[in-house]
């Protein structure tokens, strides 16, 4: 009988004792998944007709449409486009 | 890979709204929304007046891909956040969780509905085919699909607006501060830890280097 008492209070204790536990509160945010619809990639077109006055680079490869477009970043330095 | 990022220099910037009105009319942005905007403080306070243009920062972790509730969002090999249109219900919790007010929503009718989420592309249009009619309708022009930038920051008139790769227009920022001899206080240190005192000085690391005599 002692011994059930002892038990039932050491059981006791341990529930107890986990309510003084601290939860992570913290929501974990779970990256969602696009659902929608793919898209394209701007260096799988064509260099654009001339009246729109747009890049060219070859179809497809994107290490040239990038330089094409560093080349126009390039152009809103006016440091380099005046000066040199 | 480049990281497409736009960065407003508040020195430069003279409120002009240029590249507000580039915007709607290379995208044909429906009334009542404006996919940028140019933010004034200290208006009218002499010296102390700067202006910023504020649209979609394309962020890195985007917040509104975290709360959006179905998914509409992607982010581009360039780092561009854009979203599905026909996916999108129009909640608004994009609204809420952009700290730049950046998602806009267009509104019709007495009780004023509101459609679908509708912001700045970077110019890079949406998942339509690019260059089509389609993705013009709803989401606006493709100029990264054309070797062009966003119309706003190629045409800013004082080039107050750069966009681009990160890297590349950090540079140019970077090289333009140094030239002019101020700027870290206006953008960077000074304005996340304030100079400390009145008049005081940014730490030795942040003030610009003299730069060598130019021959003329």
């Amino acid at each position: 009988m002692r011994l059930l008492l002892t038990v039932a209070a050491a059981a006791l204790l341990a529930v107890g004792a986990s309510a003084c536990g601290e939860k992570q509160q913290v929501v974990v945010y779970k990256q969602g998944k696009y659902q929608g619809k793919p898209d394209g990639r701007p260096w799988d077109n064509d260099s654009p007709v001339a009246e729109l006055r747009g890049g060219k680079w070859s179809k497809g490869d994107r290490t040239s449409w990038e330089e094409q477009i560093k080349n126009r970043q390039l152009a809103q330095h006016e440091h380099k486009r005046i000066y040199q | 890979m480049a990281r497409m990022k736009f960065l407003c220099d508040a020195e430069r910037c003279i409120e002009c709204n240029g590249c507000v009105t580039a915007c709607k009319n290379e995208n044909e942005v429906p009334w009542g929304v404006n996919r940028r905007r140019v933010v004034t403080i200290n208006d009218g306070v002499v010296g102390a007046e700067k202006s910023i243009s504020v649209a979609c920062m394309h962020c890195s972790d985007a917040p509104c891909m975290a709360v959006c509730p179905v998914d509409c969002f992607y982010k581009t090999d360039d780092g561009v956040v854009l979203h599905d249109k026909d996916l999108c219900i129009g909640c608004g919790y994009c609204f809420y969780a952009c700290p730049f007010g950046a998602p806009q929503f267009p509104q019709a009718g007495a009780f004023g509905l509101r459609g679908k989420m509708d912001k700045c592309t970077f110019c890079a249009g949406g998942p339509e085919p690019d260059r089509s009619e389609a993705e013009f309708q709803k989401y606006g022009r493709n100029r990264l699909s054309e070797g062009k930038l966003p119309a706003c920051a190629e045409m800013c008139s004082t080039k107050a607006l750069l966009g681009g790769d990160g890297d590349v227009i950090a540079d140019i920022y970077r090289e333009r501060v140094l030239r002019r001899g101020k700027g870290s206080e206006v953008w960077g240190w000074g304005t996340a830890y304030g100079p400390g005192a009145p008049g005081a000085k940014p730490p030795p690391q942040m003030q610009p280097q003299p730069q060598p005599a130019k021959k003329s």
